[in-house]
């Protein structure tokens, strides 16, 4: 059902013509609040009023992920601190997060579009919503939790760690709704077998589901065991956070709230924006956000869109699943790890060869990450409990880095390839068909 | 008696400790002993050789990490109770072994003894024959 069908009914033209009064606003306030922006529209000579059409954002220049770690923390806000009232953080490269800042209207408009996405999967006001993902920095937990509250239905605050005290709620508040990663959805149904369940005794009908990438297996499976109907939510912080897309009940590709987030595809090489159907990297340009504004942000997420119009009356652009990312990221249980981290961790520690190899996988439903490394000569030592200790030291950085624990792998010395520039460092060995 | 031990680090994969062997054989070294210790992804080859020197140049050629190790041997009376004697005096001195093997040439046994303190073990030894 659409929440706010003057807007996601909106015909293309009246659509286009709001995104380029939005545009052009936006570009305005840039450039004169914000530095980056406006020495980046003057080394192209390019004025806000050459902005008029939504078709002139081509004009514009990319951000990137780059950029935000160049004005970290807070050089590409554009209000002053007194008008940011919230700040969420994803995790960075170096160690550095990334800090977003949110207004007032900011946070309305959040819960406005996690209210589009909630209605769309059917949730109403008579719902039982279990937030799953993680409260705090990370935008997933509150970006939910005041969604819900916004459309009206109950919200439970779950977050993560208590799988038994979760499932506990689940069956006792009558949960019908139920937020989290797909990976942790699989491992929750392990769970309710595991404590001796019986999944009719659940009132759960509907899943959303984001913060990794999963395939319509995955969603056949979840919707399976756990007898609901499951959808897709996508975000970033950068943008926002979770609802900036959606699913709908045709469950045929996630809307994008294009009235306040507008979306591109583009050839990740050249750069030349791609037509429709075509698969490139998402490019998006928050029309609306006061607090950190960006425009053309590349996101590296690699999908298509779909302008064709949807059976469940939305008329909002459709983009396929997320097909990876076109640089190095790794998404393990819904947390960004990037090869990058895990590296800066090694070389700090003089017991090992800069090399390492890291291997995603599966075992059951969740991620694994396995790292290898090799022990240089020098520090190797015939004690074992001696090697057990260095390799729980490297285990309990790495988990100190990025919030997850990987297995340490310790291999012959001279056996991870050497060459030259960038190698190949990850393996994934996941399955996403 | 002290001696040095010949450690090299495997992967645990099959063929591994063939390789070394095979290495070892070809260069005309004879092993004189060997113990093999395994943690889940990585094992530890332990071996006695007749010419340490010459064993690590051939291995360390071929890529594999060596450690050497001091270790102490002490001859063994081959019969009944004769190994609690050795370990009563290590205890009565506290001396604590980390890892140890036995050697048997056919005619004398050895007990190859990797102790905590190595000072402490030679000098408790030091009478016992």
């Amino acid at each position: 059902m659409l929440w706010n069908s003057n807007k996601e009914a909106m015909s293309f033209e009246d659509r286009k013509k709001l995104q380029g009064v939005r545009l052009h606003k936006l570009v305005e306030r840039l450039y004169h609040s914000v530095p980056f922006y406006r020495q980046k529209m003057q080394e192209m000579n390019l004025l806000p009023s050459d902005i008029q059409t939504i078709e002139d954002i081509q004009k514009l220049p990319f951000t990137t992920k780059e950029d935000l770690r160049d004005n970290y923390p807070t050089g590409l806000f554009a209000v002053p601190k007194s008008e940011i009232v919230r700040v969420h953080a994803s995790s960075g490269t170096t160690g550095k997060p990334t800090i977003v800042g949110y207004t007032r209207r900011d946070l309305e408009i959040w819960s406005e579009c996690i209210a589009r996405c909630l209605s769309s999967f059917g949730v109403n006001r008579d719902d039982v919503v279990s937030v799953a993902y993680g409260y705090g920095l990370f935008t997933g937990g509150l970006g939910l939790h005041y969604g819900v509250e916004h459309l009206g239905a109950m919200v439970i605050p779950t977050s993560t760690g208590n799988t038994e005290k979760h499932i506990r709620l689940l069956h006792d508040m009558k949960v019908t709704t139920i937020a989290c990663t797909p990976s942790y959805a699989l491992h929750l149904y392990e769970s309710i077998q595991k404590y001796g369940y019986d999944m009719n005794e659940f009132s759960l009908r509907i899943g959303i589901f984001g913060g990794e990438p999963w395939t319509d297996n995955m969603r056949k499976e979840i919707e399976e065991k756990l007898h609901i109907k499951a959808y897709n939510i996508y975000g970033l912080s950068e943008i926002m956070g979770p609802g900036v897309a959606h699913e709908c009940e045709c469950q045929d590709g996630t809307h994008i709230i294009e009235d306040h987030f507008f979306p591109e595809i583009i050839d990740p090489e050249t750069c030349e924006v791609l037509p429709d159907g075509v698969q490139g990297e998402l490019v998006l340009t928050t029309l609306t956000k006061e607090g950190i504004p960006l425009i053309r942000y590349r996101t590296k997420d690699l999908t298509a869109l779909h302008h064709e119009v949807c059976s469940c009356g939305c008329t909002e652009v459709r983009m396929d699943r997320i097909m990876g990312r076109s640089d190095d990221m790794l998404i393990i249980r819904g947390i960004n790890v990037f090869p990058s981290q895990i590296e800066s961790v090694i070389l700090e520690m003089r017991e090992f060869e800069p090399q390492y190899q890291l291997i995603v996988d599966k075992k059951g439903n969740l991620d694994t990450l396995a790292v290898h490394v090799e022990v240089k000569p020098s520090f190797m030592s015939d004690d074992l409990n001696a090697m057990m200790v260095l390799k729980k030291q490297l285990s309990d950085r790495i988990k100190s880095v990025l919030s997850i624990s990987a297995e340490i792998v310790f291999v012959e010395p001279g056996s991870i390839e050497r060459s030259q520039g960038k190698s190949c460092r990850t393996i994934d060995n996941r399955k996403l068909i | 008696m002290l001696i040095k031990q010949l450690s090299i680090f495997l992967e645990n994969r099959a063929g591994r400790a063939n390789e070394v062997a095979e290495i070892l054989a070809l260069n005309d070294i004879d092993i004189l002993a060997f113990n093999l210790a395994d943690r889940d992804d990585f094992g530890m080859l332990r071996l006695l050789v007749d010419d340490v020197d010459k064993a690590v140049a051939v291995l360390s050629e071929r890529g594999f990490a060596t450690v050497l190790t001091d270790v102490v041997s002490v001859q063994c009376k081959n019969e009944k109770g004769s190994l609690a004697q050795l370990m009563a005096v290590l205890a009565k001195n506290n001396v604590s072994v980390q890892y140890m093997y036995a050697v048997y040439d056919g005619k004398v046994s050895h007990a190859v003894i990797r102790p905590a303190d190595l000072e402490a073990c030679v000098l408790a030894l030091k009478d016992y024959v």
